[in-house]
């Protein structure tokens, strides 16, 4: 199982509470998962990646294995431990005060 | 007894404010969707438990929330607002040609006769539309693809639109405003629409009776009298009564005639409130004083309403989805600040009272009147 956690506002959003996990088809990478994540939970199309383009906004961030892995290209498999469930896919909103 | 419901959207959550008819002691719940931008929250004129909000923030984008037990609870419903067709290109601030990108929901405004449609205006400026509830919506795009589109440019605030007034006798005749293009019409239930701004001047632009360009910031209308129409514009208070096919200036003795809100009282079509702004650049009252305008002859002569409000050392706005008025028999006007006050007055705005004071920046307020 492919383990994601989210920031607050979505995990209210969706309706959880903690970590979200997913079965994911191989080769995992972030389109699938993040396909996997919007399919369980409808509620977060949009708020993640674009609709249409699934460009990821501009104010959110991915990591993996501590790595900052937004600018990964989507199609790219992740790490092995965040695909065999060692270590969680981060959605993360950017700080960003004022 | 009659009782109020009063849906507020500030910068960081919504609120619902309720009372029963005396509106003199108010049930405060909220934050809902705390930390959320909720620009705009209205009710079903035909089944009031039913409330569509917007929500928005930079990080997570547009979502849009409903409720069919009159705010007790939400559920998200369709955020996917997909302009229908190729977007074409607006003016930007430096004049250039801008492609069209859709930012935010900025108003609600469901129908008057379905409590499953509802009407969206958005930012950049569209119409979008729902009949099954918010499960999906989409564009009327006659509005964005109108040949004047290529001249509008955005507001400080964005190119949206924020104004959608349906006429109660002929729901196919409806009304928008958008900043900074005008004022438009549509016969036909939003599929086309004209610009309706002959009367208008405006001296920010380079042509100042241009067809389109005007920063229009609120239009209202009272259910009795459609034709009749009354606008804040970026500067000058102006009404028509035919329609939109004339504007004239209304402003009189206003101390000044900037300002955002308009609204008309429940019973009484020629009595109209205004919060007068100091300036374009300088968004507070006049002097610090925090003052509703009133004008019991649909405008040019304006008295100022100041029992209960703040007189000195005020310098918040009022934004243009801030005002709004009940139709209890005393008609109840409301009004939220970015100083996080929703006032509120019972008697047709003669005193005020701030039923809340320290909320985030008030976006929007809508009034519920309950039986």
């Amino acid at each position: 199982m492919i383990r994601v956690q989210m920031p607050a506002h979505l995990r209210t959003l969706a309706k959880v509470v903690g970590e979200v996990s997913l079965e994911v088809e191989a080769p995992v990478t972030q389109r699938r998962l993040l396909d996997a994540l919007e399919a369980k939970f409808p509620q977060l199309q949009g708020t993640i990646r674009d609709h249409v383009s699934k460009e990821r906004r501009a104010y959110v961030r991915y990591f993996a294995c501590m790595e900052d892995v937004s600018f990964a290209p989507m199609d790219a498999e992740l790490p092995e431990d965040v695909v065999s469930g060692k270590e969680p896919f981060l959605v993360v909103g950017s700080l960003s005060g004022g | 007894m009659s009782g109020v419901r009063v849906l507020v959207g500030t910068r960081k959550g919504a609120f619902i404010l309720e009372a029963d008819g005396k509106r003199d002691k108010w049930d405060v719940k909220g934050p809902f969707f705390a930390g959320f931008n909720m620009y705009h929250l209205k009710g079903s004129p035909v089944d009031p438990n039913r409330i569509y909000a917007s929500q928005c923030s930079d990080w997570f984008g547009q979502l849009m929330q409903r409720s069919d037990d009159g705010g007790k609870t939400w559920e998200p419903v369709d955020n996917k607002f997909l302009y229908d067709g190729p977007t074409g290109k607006h003016l930007w601030y430096d004049g250039t040609p801008h492609p069209w990108e859709f930012k935010r929901v900025w108003h609600v405004e469901p129908s008057l006769s379905d409590p499953d449609t509802v009407y969206a205006g958005v930012e950049d400026a569209a119409l979008f539309k729902t009949t099954d509830g918010g499960k999906s919506w989409v564009e009327l795009a006659g509005l964005r693809t109108h040949p004047t589109g290529e001249k509008w440019c955005p507001g400080a605030g964005g190119m949206g639109l924020h104004t959608i007034l349906i006429d109660p006798t002929n729901h196919n005749r409806m009304y928008g405003a958008i900043s900074a293009a005008g004022a438009f019409r549509s016969e036909d239930a939003g599929v086309s629409w004209k610009p309706i701004n002959n009367g208008l001047s405006s001296l920010h632009i380079p042509n100042p009776t241009a067809e389109v360009g005007h920063c229009v910031h609120r239009i209202a209308m009272h259910p009795s009298k459609p034709n009749t129409l009354f606008m804040q514009k970026h500067w000058d208070v102006l009404r028509t009564d035919d329609a939109g096919e004339k504007w004239t200036e209304v402003s009189g003795n206003l101390p000044t005639d900037f300002g955002f809100v308009i609204d008309v009282h429940a019973h009484e079509p020629e009595t109209i409130f205004t919060v007068p702004i100091k300036s374009d650049s300088e968004h507070f009252p006049l002097d610090g004083a925090l003052r509703v305008y009133r004008s019991k002859s649909g405008g040019n002569e304006w008295e100022a309403m100041t029992k209960g409000l703040p007189q000195e050392n005020c310098y918040v706005n009022v934004l243009r989805d801030a005002m709004c008025v009940d139709s209890l028999e005393d008609c109840g006007v409301y009004f939220g600040t970015t100083g996080g006050q929703v006032y509120a007055s019972a008697d047709g705005g003669e005193s005020w009272k701030a039923i809340v004071h320290d909320l985030p920046a008030v976006l929007s307020v809508e009034v519920q009147s309950l039986k």
